[in-house]
């Protein structure tokens, strides 16, 4: 015994450090880790980072660029196209944004009743969501398009309207079209998400407001709404981060036109760098969209502290 | 405070009817509970009083007004649910205080009302908490609470111990008790426990698949319950069930023994007939009849022991101390002015 462990110290050392290394706590956690991490840092932070530090050169295609310092920014505030891809964006998100919580949450309350064929309607309600997002740009190109669209056909048949809507062509027109796209797709995430918050409430609940004496109304505005605030704010920061990149539906329906009146900070920086070849002034365009990005997560993260209400009773005073 | 009438109501699910024309009187004031095992349509009958459910037919009163068509917050009443049911973004004090801000009653009213409530219940330097932050008694307590405040006619309690450990039942109980005596409003509560029922109940309404099996006073329905289910139901252990037949002057179990009867009517002489015994009405006695003892349960006041005799079981409750062992034969009689005697197939009363 005491032979073998004189003869052979070191594997024994060694073996006693790897099963060391294998059973502690945090040396496993690290493990665990490493392949999400490598993951992440290879597809999100690398490109992040090279995004960024590109705007700080005058990168072309082709061309490798050196740093110029803030120049590329210098030069994005001061370019009233970028200007009005902010006011696009920001109008985009917003009115969006609203348009698909409040329809979302009135489908999600309707939902949540009980209707015949529930089910079937609940899969139906998903459809949106589950097409390409390239699809259903294309299908609304056609919805929206000068001469065949659909739309304008229904109206003129109803005698509403005696000439073909130009929805893609007028700068508002092209703007609520682009929207109303926008929040046919994202609606049914959110009802989907807040139906499924709906469902956590207690009935007994609401039949304790309707012997406390609460009209429908008062039991949304102080049962339901309440109840549902901590899944409001984490499906509306989702709904208003993809708002806010979006791309795919901009650049099928619109390209950024009429006039760069749809264009978004997405669409711009990609236009700018893939297509003008800028890279380094479309890195910067994107780089500035992190700070609204980054804003709209301290809003909700702040609104996503766990309230009082919601301790548990660990937490007594 | 107000009287509760139930008139003939039945209750159905789309063709399947659940509750059968039941019939109650509650007094004002009174403390009713409906008992009966789950499923019997107990709960259906308070949601029904509280208009949760509407009545197919028949007929709810709330002192004299009908309320079959009247909404739950015209009825005045107050209900405390099984699983509490508190808002859990409120703290206490806005728990109690829901109903009236909803009626928008001034804040210093409001204040008052739950104020007084919380002494009542002890939940004063409970105000500030939010349901989470509390035990289950202290949940139970702030349900209880918010059905003070409102002051109603009548309270409806739906299983509101069952959630709680045994411990905390048994206090909760005298609780509720001793608040019914000093606020003297009628109370219909619904419970499956039979204990509950026999300590806290001015009156039982033991139910059982949608009928009422009978309504009475703790103690009559325990002397002298009317039929098999009633009998079965209401005390624990259970009364003793022995089948046979009544023969000349006497109950001739099938095991073959004989158990004397006091006072059977003629007309079930031959017929099929359930002896109930309840276990603390066996005696033993030199003259009685062997019987094998299978298990001994001690509990200190009273010892419990699990009988054989001819092939039937029966449980006996001593309250001297007994040195009977397992596989000892000890030889037992009924007290007989206790023996029920009912018709095996109706499960009726034949005794007086």
């Amino acid at each position: 015994m005491s032979d073998a462990a004189i003869s052979a110290p070191m594997p024994r050392v060694f073996e006693r450090s790897w099963a060391q290394r294998m059973t502690d706590r945090n040396m496993l956690g690290f493990w665990f880790m490493l392949p999400a991490a490598a993951f992440l840092i290879l597809f999100l932070v690398y490109p992040l980072g090279l995004g960024i530090w590109l705007s700080f050169t005058d990168a072309r295609i082709g061309r490798g660029g050196v740093f110029v310092g803030l120049e590329n920014y210098e030069w994005i505030l001061g370019d009233s196209k970028f200007q009005l891809a902010v006011f696009n964006t920001l109008f985009y998100t917003f009115v969006a944004s609203v348009l698909k919580f409040a329809i979302g949450l009135y489908l999600a309350i309707l939902l949540n009743n009980h209707l015949p064929f529930k089910a079937f309607i609940r899969a139906i309600i998903l459809v949106p969501f589950i097409v390409p997002t390239v699809l259903s740009a294309i299908a609304f190109w056609w919805i929206f398009d000068p001469q065949f669209s659909v739309l304008s056909w229904g109206l003129r048949k109803w005698g509403l309207i005696s000439g073909n809507i130009d929805f893609l062509g007028d700068p508002w027109n092209a703007r609520l079209s682009v929207i109303f796209a926008n929040v046919w797709r994202g609606v049914p995430f959110i009802a989907i998400t807040l139906l499924a918050g709906l469902q956590t409430v207690s009935p007994s609940l609401y039949e304790a407001a309707t012997l406390d004496g609460a009209s429908k109304w008062q039991m949304f505005r102080h049962v339901t709404y309440p109840i549902l605030t901590p899944i409001i704010a984490v499906v509306m920061t989702f709904s208003v981060l993809f708002t806010f990149t979006d791309f795919q539906l901009i650049k099928v329906l619109t390209n950024g036109g009429p006039a760069g009146t749809t264009e978004l900070m997405a669409t711009m920086s990609y236009n700018t760098a893939i297509l003008g070849g800028r890279i380094g002034e479309g890195a910067a365009i994107s780089t500035a969209m992190i700070p609204f990005l980054l804003g709209a997560i301290m809003i909700s993260w702040f609104g996503l502290q766990r309230r009082k209400w919601q301790q548990g009773s660990d937490n007594n005073d | 405070m107000a009287s509760v009438t139930i008139r003939d109501v039945r209750k159905a699910f789309g063709a399947v009817e659940i509750i059968h024309g039941v019939s109650i009187d509650i007094a004002d004031g009174e403390f009713v509970i409906l008992v009966g095992p789950s499923g019997c349509g107990k709960s259906t009958l308070l949601r029904m009083i509280a208009g949760l459910e509407n009545i197919t037919s028949g007929e709810i009163a709330i002192g004299d007004r009908v309320v079959n068509n009247v909404p739950p917050k015209e009825r005045d009443i107050a209900m405390v649910f099984q699983n509490y049911a508190l808002y859990p973004h409120m703290t206490v004090a806005e728990n109690m205080a829901f109903s009236m801000k909803l009626r928008g009653a001034d804040k210093a009213e409001m204040a008052a009302r739950v104020e007084k409530a919380a002494k009542i219940l002890g939940l004063t330097h409970l105000l500030d908490r939010y349901p989470r932050q509390l035990s289950g008694g202290q949940r139970q307590r702030v349900a209880m609470g918010r059905a003070i405040v409102r002051d109603p006619q009548v309270f409806l309690f739906d299983e509101p111990l069952s959630n709680l450990d045994a411990k905390l039942r048994v206090q909760m109980r005298t609780e509720i008790k001793e608040l019914h005596q000093r606020l003297k409003t009628t109370t219909v509560y619904v419970t499956h426990d039979q204990i509950e029922a026999m300590t806290m109940a001015d009156k039982i309404v033991v139910m059982h698949d949608g009928i009422v099996e009978q309504m009475g006073a703790p103690l009559d329905l325990y002397d002298r319950p009317d039929n098999l289910f009633v009998a079965g139901f209401i005390g624990s252990p259970a009364m003793n069930f022995v089948k046979g037949h009544i023969d000349g002057q006497g109950f001739a179990a099938e095991g073959g023994f004989t158990l004397p009867v006091g006072s059977a009517p003629a007309a079930s002489a031959g017929r099929p007939v359930v002896y109930g015994l309840r276990p603390e009405h066996i005696r033993i006695d030199a003259q009685g009849i062997p019987a094998e003892v299978i298990v001994v349960e001690p509990t200190g006041s009273e010892t419990q022991v699990v009988l054989r005799t001819g092939g039937q079981e029966m449980i006996a409750v001593f309250r001297e101390r007994l040195s009977a062992r397992p596989g000892e034969t000890i030889p037992i009689v009924p007290t007989l002015a206790n023996a029920h005697l009912f018709d095996a197939e109706t499960g009726r009363r034949l005794n007086a």
